[in-house]
């Protein structure tokens, strides 16, 4: 099957600033494909590209087999965008920018109800300037899919969102994967790629450093797991030692980290503990995520 | 795959766009209009200040400069008002585009199938409106202060000074394009602006500046807009400007080429 979006080797420089290097990913239909990285790794550039707004220097971009820039009047009718830290004009009222996108798209949908859809249908006389972060960003959805688009692009979708609002846009954004589509996203935060995207490709200094289910991901790169418990047990020490796969044991005070690698570190501990009769008073896991892959593959964290 | 005239505009879309122009048009007077300051600034203010010029001075020199046929650079207190105007439509606009490009607008408008060109016109004709409004309210209310019977074609002096407009618009483009931010935008107008008064004849003859002073004076448009606005007051016929209206006319085309060229959307 053709994919529904193919990057192939793309390369943006602006004067002797590297934008974006290599990046080549596919998206396949019906999934969300998150590209994730620290800000200033290229994402939005490569988002850009993608929605025709830039031309690369090398390489190229098929979007449901139509050039972004050649093809952009086609692409318009199929592609839906939302773009990183848009606005709209501070005084115009929600029902009007609706209204207007829908006079620019033969067989655009119903307005109000879209609206209903995402929560804004009490707001629809609003000013622009007077809604708050998490409505901005559902108006921009609405803008985003008021053509019955078959491709969405969500650019740093839930910046500035508290934890609230941006959970209400994770809904929205699976909703419009149950109804068929395709979404490309961009994101910084590790939670929003492992929770939303069926794959993500990591992306660094201008690459694409690996692609795959978030999960795989850490399979593939992440294998050290911790237990964190509290004991009191003096003799739990040198148990733990001997747990197969175990490397490292360290105390602050009762509590205890055992680090090891394999997936079953979880099991051999809480049988080492069954089989001793060790009494704990607090057992977490430290499964490693996203944010662990991205330390492994470059070094250095996400945040920084 | 796409057919290779894709780009090319077929009589549908040039509709598509032409109704696009009317609805963000009207859109952006509706949004005009619900910032008060704006719509003081734009109509008030030229109104008001107009309206005192005119009880203090008034009378004496539109009938004056009416009777004598006037003197280049004597312009007469409505073209003043008018040229004001043009230059106060031209830096709102400059103004605008800054603030829409600044906060992201102008991109996120031109992900869209609106064409660039629909969405800066949308602009233009705003202030080409707003211009003429007020021009209509300052002729209405200033009327009395008028000696009656005065011959002032005021039918072609609105479309003259709507002309005009567009043509002084376009400069206001070019300092758009080349401004980095909002805040550089007023400074930046007024350094080009001023200058281009004071040689344009608006409040003394150009005849008394120095000769390579009046040879700069013809490189910038203003001073024809003065006499051509002038000329149209006073009755003349544009036959008898026509040089004026080509060179405003030529000034619209360059700087709207030298716009579209180094015109940045964000």
């Amino acid at each position: 099957m053709t994919p529904i979006i193919r990057v192939s080797g793309i390369r943006k420089t602006y004067g002797k600033t590297v934008a974006v290097d290599d990046v080549s990913f596919d998206v396949e239909e019906g999934e969300i494909f998150g590209l994730i990285g620290p800000n200033g790794a290229g994402k939005t550039t490569t988002m850009e590209c993608v929605e025709g707004l830039r031309r690369p220097d090398r390489g190229s971009i098929a979007v449901m087999s139509l050039d972004p820039i050649r093809d952009a009047r086609a692409l318009q009718q199929k592609v839906g965008v939302q773009l990183q830290q848009a606005q709209l004009q501070k005084r115009i009222k929600v029902r009007e920018a609706v209204d207007l996108w829908a006079s620019l798209y033969p067989g655009a949908v119903d307005g109000d109800a879209l609206l209903e859809r995402l929560g804004l249908a009490d707001k629809r006389q609003a000013w622009f300037m007077t809604l708050s972060g998490g409505q901005k960003q559902r108006l921009f959805i609405a803008l985003a899919l008021i053509h019955d688009p078959d491709v969405v692009l969500l650019d740093e979708l839930t910046t500035g969102l508290d934890p609230q609002a941006r959970r209400a846009i994770w809904d929205l954004v699976r909703e419009i994967r149950t109804r068929g589509k395709t979404v490309l996203l961009t994101t910084h935060l590790m939670e929003e790629a492992e929770r939303l995207c069926d794959r993500v490709a990591i992306v660094e200094r201008g690459r694409v450093i690996d692609i795959g289910t978030p999960a795989g991901l850490v399979r593939r790169h992440c294998q050290n797991e911790a237990v964190v418990l509290e004991t009191t047990d003096d003799t739990a020490s040198s148990r733990f030692q001997a747990i197969p796969g175990v490397e490292s044991v360290t105390w602050q005070g009762s509590q205890c980290t055992i680090r090891g690698r394999g997936g079953d570190l979880v099991t051999r501990v809480i049988q080492c503990l069954a089989e001793h009769r060790i009494h704990v008073t607090s057992f977490k896991t430290e499964l490693p995520n996203l944010e662990d892959v991205f330390l492994t593959l470059t070094g250095h964290s996400i945040r920084e | 795959m796409s057919t290779p005239n894709s780009q090319l505009p077929t009589p549908k879309l040039v509709l598509r766009s032409i109704v696009a122009l009317f609805k963000l048009t009207w859109l952006e007077i509706k949004i005009f209009v619900r910032e008060p300051m704006g719509v003081i600034g734009t109509i008030g203010i030229p109104v008001v200040v107009f309206l005192i010029a005119s009880r203090l001075i008034g009378p004496r020199i539109a009938q004056t400069a009416i009777q004598t046929g006037g003197g280049p650079g004597s312009a007469v207190l409505p073209v003043l008002a008018s040229i004001l105007m043009a230059l106060s439509a031209m830096s709102s606009l400059v103004t605008i585009v800054s603030i829409y490009r600044e906060g992201g607008i102008l991109k996120r408008l031109r992900a869209t199938p609106l064409s660039p060109s629909v969405i800066l016109s949308a602009h233009v004709l705003v202030k080409l409106l707003f211009t003429i409004l007020t021009l209509a309210i300052m002729i209405l209310l200033g009327r009395r202060y008028f000696p009656p019977g005065a011959p002032v074609p005021l039918l072609s002096y609105a479309v003259a000074l709507t002309f005009t407009t567009w043509s002084i618009l376009s400069i206001g483009f070019l300092i758009a394009s080349i401004v980095p931010t909002a805040r550089f935008a007023q400074p930046l107008a007024a350094v080009i602006l001023y200058p281009m008064i004071v040689v344009s004849g608006l409040f003394f003859p150009v005849t008394v500046l120095p000769e390579w002073v009046q040879g700069v004076a013809r490189l910038l448009p203003l001073g024809y807009a003065v006499s051509f606005l002038d000329g149209i007051w006073r009755g003349e016929g544009w036959s008898a400007h026509l040089g004026e209206v080509a060179a405003l006319t030529f000034f619209f085309f360059v700087f709207t080429a030298i716009s579209s060229r180094v015109f940045r959307w964000e």
